[in-house]
């Protein structure tokens, strides 16, 4: 399982170098990956769908209780499936979409990417391995927006995805370590036994509040859900995988899978609930007044994913397989939108919908496509979309006190209806429009995917009952954790007149009535534009801007180009730290200096005060540089003289390094122009003091507290043992405290491109302007 | 800067200084040395080179760019630290082999060398990308 998980890594760094070899087939070869994977998580349904899960972990850095641990159940099965399976589809479709694109290699390195992340994701059983993939898919999704990064739309549009998801992401980091503690685990498949404390825990409201923000940024819930649309800039083959697929469905895993430890409360309720309502009527709304093709979409599927999140939210056993059945179908039929979408798009030069018309006649086999995927989101029977419409009208009904959800979901159901007349029969039939491109046939592999996808979603409405007994089911199980006795579900395609049934039949009516009326619909819009101007996209705007004025702001006033000022700030906040703990909380020792004082000692502490004196007093920069010069090689011999030899070599050539660059930099500078006035003298050496003074103190609480020196002898005592090495300090830094070295040459390297960036990267036309 | 003399001491300095500094983080593990300090004393090399014959003799030396050595670095620096999953212990768990060498007698071979090795090579790449960098302007 963990090959199978990070085979997508090692696919994606190989396929960049892939069209090299041929121009054709690179799509076609590419999609053996996920179809590999697809063959090989669907060998896990018969032993899953019996009731088993399979869990694999390695220990990454068991102190910290992080490990690299996968597990997979019903829950993971099934999204697995959708990610491996949708992503040989898109594969083969981007092979299409993007022939002879000079980034094509990149592309597919990006999407294999990302399949591997999402599949982690689904598959993550540590939530910090959990929450490691997250991140990537929302870097990988930053990567595909942009992908046509010429675009300044598209180039803002991965910048919008990608503050926001990731904003969001910083609060499930919080909200999961949180978790963590308050369960006493990290792992999610403990997770689910644990309930009890994590709902009576004291922190469980900002525990449920932060993981909400994670969630509902990436699966794009109100009022984050602005990025979704304008993530539309992304080519076709990403908006149908990434943005309706998978990732945005990665917010409604993260619920599902939190659903036997969080679910349960009011909170809950009311915030995923609502929070899930408000979404879907939203997105309904919007995707009304769209005309673009793909916008209308990517309303739609916001408003699919508030459906998810209100039934996740709703937590009745119907309402957690009405999710599962209605994430599946929204997959199949939306991705085959959406590809359709961008066949159109790639054979007409157009998406507006009021300006395509009659396209059967040129391009049939994609008009069955979109025709059938668009009958599975209308809900007509037998597509799979209508068993997915029929259960959740059904868990509304069973909702009975909230009243209120039943006529929204109708609704909602109701504009579902409209955009699929807009996108499989307003494109397709009627008159031909003009185009600015002649439409033909889309080739192969651009019809294939809706095709599959589309004839997937059929399948399983006719053959429901297996689809719920193996995947739809153990699914649900997952989500619904300890709670026993819960029917296993059983779905058919007719069960008797029922009033989910006359409800769906009466959501169709009022749909097809929606869709005659829809020119209405967008001269009001027009009206109401004013008020909805000042929508979240446009907070989101002004907060970015404030955000980059403060930083202006407290950049200039904090970094004014003057080193001295950095010293200044720099101290400061060194001398108000320290000096706040080391008063009151260390004592300092009686007597200063030890039993004898040797002759070279003291004339090295003689020296070093000469020195510090001399480039205090010096009047040229070379002099003062010099100076401090042997005020650092004069520290160098204290090393040497008290035994740290490792310290005194460093201390000895980063002294020679440093002399070198500052001689460097300071070579072309004039004299000094302007000498330090009385005033700022004295407040520099009063600087210097309290710093000295600090300094001194904190050594001498490291040398006389007691609590130090159980750490050297730990270390001492393994450093040979343990770690074969004699050199204690080179043991720590390269053994023991690996870690921290490798944030740090870490840090050292970003300096390094940071000055690089400085020197070499400067706008030539800089200094015309100046 | 650019005297007969130093141009002559810096090219026979050049190699002692290298092999001065690899043979500092051989050594770092059990006596005075280590990855940093190496990597310093090798930078200090190339710097002394191009003073003396100017930053694009040095730069032609190297063969390649600084920041790849930036790269390669933390690259293995990082590769030591993952080769402990293949034997399921934690990140980063040192792992060590002994080596039968002739004329050398056995010797410990172990991945914190490695990442020592990954040290100097990050030290080297990041002084020489700021201090060529500044040498050139």
């Amino acid at each position: 399982m963990t090959f199978a998980v990070l085979s997508g890594f090692l696919a994606a760094v190989v396929v960049p170098f892939l069209p090299r070899f041929g121009r054709y087939g690179t799509g076609r070869t590419v999609a053996l990956v996920p179809a590999a994977l697809t063959a090989y998580f669907g060998s896990y349904i018969q032993p899953v769908g019996a009731g088993e899960t399979f869990r694999t972990s390695y220990a990454w850095a068991p102190a910290l209780r992080v490990e690299f641990s996968l597990h997979l159940d019903g829950l993971g099965l099934l999204f697995a499936l959708l990610v491996s399976g949708i992503g040989a589809l898109v594969a083969i479709y981007a092979g299409g979409y993007l022939s002879g694109h000079r980034h094509l290699g990149r592309f597919y390195g990006f999407l294999l990417f990302f399949m591997a992340s999402m599949l982690g994701v689904v598959l993550a059983d540590n939530m910090l391995t959990l929450f490691v993939f997250w991140e990537l898919t929302s870097l990988t999704s930053y990567l595909l927006i942009g992908f046509d990064h010429e675009r300044e739309e598209s180039r803002k549009a991965a910048w919008q995805a990608l503050l926001v998801t990731g904003g969001g992401g910083l609060a499930l980091l919080a909200g999961l370590l949180m978790l963590g503690e308050a369960a006493g685990t990290m792992e999610l498949s403990e997770l689910a036994s644990r309930g009890g404390d994590v709902r009576s825990h004291a922190l469980y409201l900002p525990i449920l509040l932060l993981i909400l923000l994670g969630a509902f940024t990436k699966s794009a819930q109100f009022p984050f859900h602005f990025w979704l649309p304008s993530a539309m800039e992304a080519p076709a083959p990403v908006s149908a995988y990434l943005h309706s697929a998978t990732m945005v469905k990665a917010g409604v895993y993260l619920l599902a899978r939190l659903s036997p430890a969080m679910a349960g409360t009011d909170a809950w309720w009311y915030l995923v609930t609502l929070g899930g309502t408000a979404t879907m009527v939203c997105g309904a709304y919007l995707a009304l007044c769209g005309t673009d093709l793909k916008r209308i979409l990517a309303y739609s599927t916001v408003s699919a994913l508030g459906v998810l999140v209100m039934l996740l939210g709703m937590g009745s056993v119907l309402a957690a397989q009405a999710a599962m059945v209605f994430l599946l179908a929204h997959a199949l039929y939306k991705g085959a939108l959406f590809m359709v979408a961008g066949a159109v798009d790639h054979e007409t030069g157009s998406r507006d919908v009021d300006r395509l018309g009659g396209l059967w006649r040129a391009m049939p086999v994609t008009a069955a496509a979109a025709v059938l995927a668009a009958l599975s989101m209308a809900g007509i029977a037998p597509f799979f979309g209508f068993l997915g419409k029929e259960m959740l009208l059904e868990a509304s009904l069973e909702s009975g006190g909230r009243w209120f959800l039943l006529p929204v979901v109708v609704l909602a159901g109701a504009v579902f209806v409209a955009v699929a007349c807009m996108a499989g029969f307003r494109v397709f039939f009627g008159s031909s429009l003009p185009t600015p491109k002649q439409p033909h046939e889309a080739p192969l592999s651009l019809w294939l995917g809706p095709l599959l996808a589309s004839a997937v979603g059929l399948a399983l409405g006719l053959f429901a009952s297996y689809a719920a007994a193996w995947i739809v089911s153990p699914a649900a199980t997952a989500i619904l954790g300890e709670r026993t006795g819960h029917q296993p579900l059983k779905l058919a395609l007719w069960h008797g007149l029922t009033p989910a049934l006359a409800l769906s039949g009466g959501s169709i009516l009022l749909g097809l009535l929606v869709y005659a009326n829809r020119g209405r619909i967008l001269q009001m819009n027009r009206r109401l534009e004013v008020l909805l101007r000042h929508g979240p996209a446009w907070w989101y705007d002004l907060a970015l801007g404030g955000l980059n004025r403060f930083a202006l702001a407290q950049t200039r006033l904090l970094q004014t180009g003057y080193l001295r000022h950095y010293l200044l700030v720099i101290f400061a906040a060194t001398v108000g730290l320290s000096g706040y703990v080391l008063i009151g909380s260390v004592e300092l020792p009686a007597r200063l200096l030890g039993p004898e004082i040797r002759f070279h000692e003291a004339a090295l502490a003689g020296l070093l005060l000469l020195a510090a004196l001399a480039a205090v007093r010096s009047s040229t920069r070379l002099a003062a540089v010099a100076a401090l010069g042997v005020v650092g090689y004069g520290v160098a011999l204290v090393f040497i003289l008290y035994g740290a030899p490792d310290l005194a070599m460093t201390q000895f050539a980063i002294e020679t390094l440093t002399v070198i660059l500052l001689v460097l930099v300071l070579y072309r500078l004039p004299r000094y122009a302007v000498l330090s006035s009385r005033w700022v003298r004295i407040r520099d050496a009063a600087f210097a003091l309290v710093t000295g003074a600090t300094v001194t103190a904190l050594v001498l609480a490291a040398v006389h507290g007691p609590a130090y020196e159980s750490v050297s002898r730990y270390y001492a005592e393994r450093s040979f043992a343990e770690a074969h090495g004699r050199n204690i300090v080179n043991v720590i830094l390269v053994d023991f405290r690996a870690l921290d070295t490798l944030g740090e040459i870490t840090v050292l390297a970003v300096a390094a491109v940071g000055v690089h960036a400085l020197l070499k990267l400067r706008p030539k036309n800089r200094e015309d302007a100046a | 800067m650019t005297t007969v003399i130093l141009r002559t001491a810096a090219r026979y300095l050049l190699p002692l200084m290298l092999l001065f500094s690899v043979f500092l983080v051989l050594r770092g593990h059990h006596e005075p040395g280590g990855g940093f300090v190496g990597g310093l004393v090798a930078s200090s090399s190339v710097i002394l080179y191009a003073l003396a014959s100017g930053v694009r003799d040095a730069a032609h030396l190297l063969r390649t760019d600084p920041r790849m050595l930036i790269g390669a670095g933390l690259l293995l620096a990082l590769a030591s630290g993952l080769l402990s999953f293949f034997g399921g212990q934690p990140f980063m768990t040192g792992q060590w082999v002994s080596l039968v060498l002739p004329g050398m007698g056995e010797i410990h071979v172990g991945t914190p060398l490695v990442f020592d090795v990954g040290v100097y090579l990050v030290v080297l790449g990041t002084v020489l990308t700021i201090i060529l960098s500044l040498l050139e302007q």
